[in-house]
């Protein structure tokens, strides 16, 4: 498989790393994940599959680059997992270059293509498993082994400190104040009924978002609280990396948390891969079948607000919307109408995308693939052009994405293509929308 | 030779086919309890939730985005599976050994079946060498389970026609019947027997964990 020409970046995670290498390396970690860290799951989908190409018009990258067929999520796994048995991990610093692209940047583990296999064979699970051969190899892309290290050293994503933490919460909470009078970011409250956690990315570059949320929590008479400490983070990005051990550490932290708080349940924000990492990977990863309290996702409690009436919305959006299904919480948790009640509720005009629920495209930009950074910018909008006309079909001017992942990628693409829409969180257009009390 | 093929082979056919099948699926099962969490994954009820939706023409997206193909593929496996088992002169053979019968398909009924499942292999074929998405991934061995898969049928219908020596025909043909038997377990066609479990996996995931439709 040839590099195109978007894809000649050169990442010093990939190619300095691959330059440590020796063969006899590569042979063991291979094997030793084919052997003993994998056996029915990946077994049976390596040979259950017979090689029909059906799953290729699942994805989003093989149907914006005009159909290469080296973009079909079979033809992902061929050029992977199928040769790494074939070749019994006997293969080269260029394989695993190429391998890497393709497990990091061009499959962002949405899970669509299980949806198009007649088997229901779990493709992203083979990805993953690519990902995790290449994590023990450290062959990952640099910035997202940044994020990787900095959940391994700080237990949050983005290097926040102690001291900025409690900082961003008490600035924050000033903030929300001067909206909401009286409004509180209780730290720390044992026997709340809720914990709120968010992710790293949200106190250090999107902080307003927390206090959105503590104005809807006032608004709702939530009793809440947030921890001052480690576990604050939901996010997980080393889930993405391949370093399980890593993301095992990071999910237990944060159940241990909710649970030394005493809470009832874990209300979320807007995030797709910290839902998936919280409620599913993580706990597989550490061996239980379910979280030991429930996870609430931000689309779910907003729901549950406006339908119970505690939120009330004073005056609609009247622009036209329309929203990006995340994968991890449609075809992750199926929360599709309960995102589409929320939206009808603060908008006036919202127009559905063409295919829309489970079987709406991903965004390109989750699955770890954004966490790349920059040098692979250009790959991502190429691989995602069907994403934009999507987009400009509904005619929206603003585009929901209740998923961080999701916001970021769409962003992206709104101004790759030129599409003149902005992109929002739920959150955004509620604190624009509901009934205030009067102070 | 004829003896031979008629006698053991028949029960070297037959055993090693679900002698085959039962030993991968108890190394499966054991592998599957090694991984902790595939096992309690399984919901009987999303799983056939998701079996039903696969089993049933068009009921999922992707069976509907493509008819042609749906209907051959749902065609071809009916007639794969059901022609051997109800054919005639397979029937009479068995009630002469073991004194078993049951229905047969009338004689026009299985020559059509048996041409559609030599046709669906030749259309399967094609289509690896036609559309680049397929030609991408199809392999020599790929070809080689198809003409293994039409062998049986190919050298039935020309036996049964004796459009060639009726008696050496029938030899090859029930030496390929033999070896298709045999080689489903250890090939990509042991698809026949992990569908209900990767079907009933995938379902449950879907259904019971992340409360999604996987069709």
């Amino acid at each position: 498989m040839a590099d195109v020409v978007d894809m000649q970046v050169i990442d010093p995670g990939i190619d300095e790393s691959i330059a440590k290498l020796s063969p006899e390396r590569i042979e063991e970690v291979i094997n030793r994940v084919l052997t003993q860290e994998s056996a029915a799951r990946l077994k049976t989908y390596l040979e259950t599959c017979i090689h029909c190409g059906l799953c290729a018009e699942a994805c989003q990258s093989y149907i914006s680059r005009d159909k290469d067929p080296d973009f079909a999520p079979v033809a992902k796994v061929k050029d992977t997992l199928w040769e790494m048995v074939r070749r019994k991990g006997k293969v080269d610093g260029e394989f695993l270059h190429h391998a890497a692209r393709i497990a990091y940047l061009e499959c962002g583990a949405c899970r669509r293509c299980s949806m198009y296999c007649p088997f229901g064979i779990d493709i992203s699970y083979l990805i993953m498993t690519v990902r995790r051969i290449l994590n023990l190899l450290g062959v990952v892309p640099q910035y997202l082994q940044d994020t990787t290290n900095s959940h391994a050293a700080t237990m949050n994503q983005m290097w926040v400190q102690q001291d900025d933490w409690i900082d961003t919460l008490m600035w924050q909470e000033e903030d929300a104040q001067a909206e909401l009078p009286g409004t509180r970011i209780p730290l720390d409250k044992e026997g709340a009924e809720i914990m709120y956690s968010v992710i790293g990315p949200e106190p250090k570059i999107l902080a307003q978002l927390i206090a959105n949320m503590a104005i809807i929590f006032k608004i709702a008479g939530a009793d809440w609280t947030m921890p001052s400490t480690d576990g604050w983070d939901n996010s997980n990005m080393a889930m993405y990396s391949g370093d399980f051990e890593t993301m095992g550490r990071v999910e237990r932290l944060h159940w241990e948390r909710a649970m030394q708080l005493k809470v009832k349940k874990v209300v979320m924000g807007e995030c797709g891969h910290a839902y998936r990492g919280a409620v599913y990977d993580g706990p597989r990863w550490l061996g239980w079948t379910k979280p030991p309290i429930p996870m609430v996702h931000a689309v779910e409690y907003y729901y549950e607000l406006l339908k119970s009436g505690r939120l009330k919305i004073a005056r609609k959006i009247e622009e036209p919307v329309t929203v990006q299904d995340p994968c991890n919480i449609v075809r992750g948790r199926g929360l599709h109408d309960k995102l589409r009640y929320v939206i009808n509720a603060i908008c006036e005009d919202f127009r559905d995308m063409e295919p829309r629920y489970e079987h709406n495209y991903c965004c390109q930009a989750g699955g770890g693939l954004i966490n790349c950074g920059p040098p692979w910018k250009l790959s991502r909008m190429k691989s995602n052009r069907i994403k934009a006309d999507q987009i400009r079909e509904t005619g929206a001017h603003t585009v929901i994405t209740p998923c961080h992942n999701c916001h970021s990628g769409i962003e992206d693409i709104i101004g790759y293509y030129k599409l003149g829409a902005h992109v929002s969180f739920i959150s955004e257009l509620l604190v624009k929308t509901i009934e205030m009390p009067q102070a | 030779m004829y003896e031979f093929v008629r006698g053991p082979l028949v029960w070297i056919a037959f055993i090693g086919f679900f002698g085959g099948l039962t030993l991968r699926f108890v190394t499966m099962a054991r592998a599957a309890q090694r991984e902790r969490v595939v096992i309690p994954t399984f919901d009987a009820r999303f799983g056939l939730r998701s079996i039903l939706h696969w089993v049933i023409p068009f009921a999922g997206v992707n069976m509907r985005h493509r008819p042609l193909y749906t209907l051959l593929s749902y065609v071809f496996h009916i007639c794969v599976l059901a022609t051997p088992v109800f054919l005639l002169g397979h029937i009479l053979l068995w009630r002469e050994s073991w004194g078993v019968s049951w229905w047969p398909l009338p004689e026009g009924v299985a020559d059509v079946m048996t041409v559609i499942v030599i046709a669906g292999c030749v259309y399967f074929m094609i289509r690896r060498l036609v559309r680049p998405e397929v030609r991408n991934v199809s392999y020599l061995s790929d070809f080689l389970l198809a003409l293994l898969v039409m062998a049986p049928f190919a050298t039935g219908l020309a036996a049964h026609y004796q459009w060639l020596p009726y008696r050496q025909t029938l030899v090859v043909h029930i030496a390929c019947g033999a070896l298709l038997l045999v080689v489903i377990p250890w090939t990509r066609l042991v698809h026949m027997m992990w569908f209900p479990f990767t079907r009933a996996y995938m379902g449950s995931e879907f259904g019971a964990v992340r409360h999604a439709r996987d069709w």
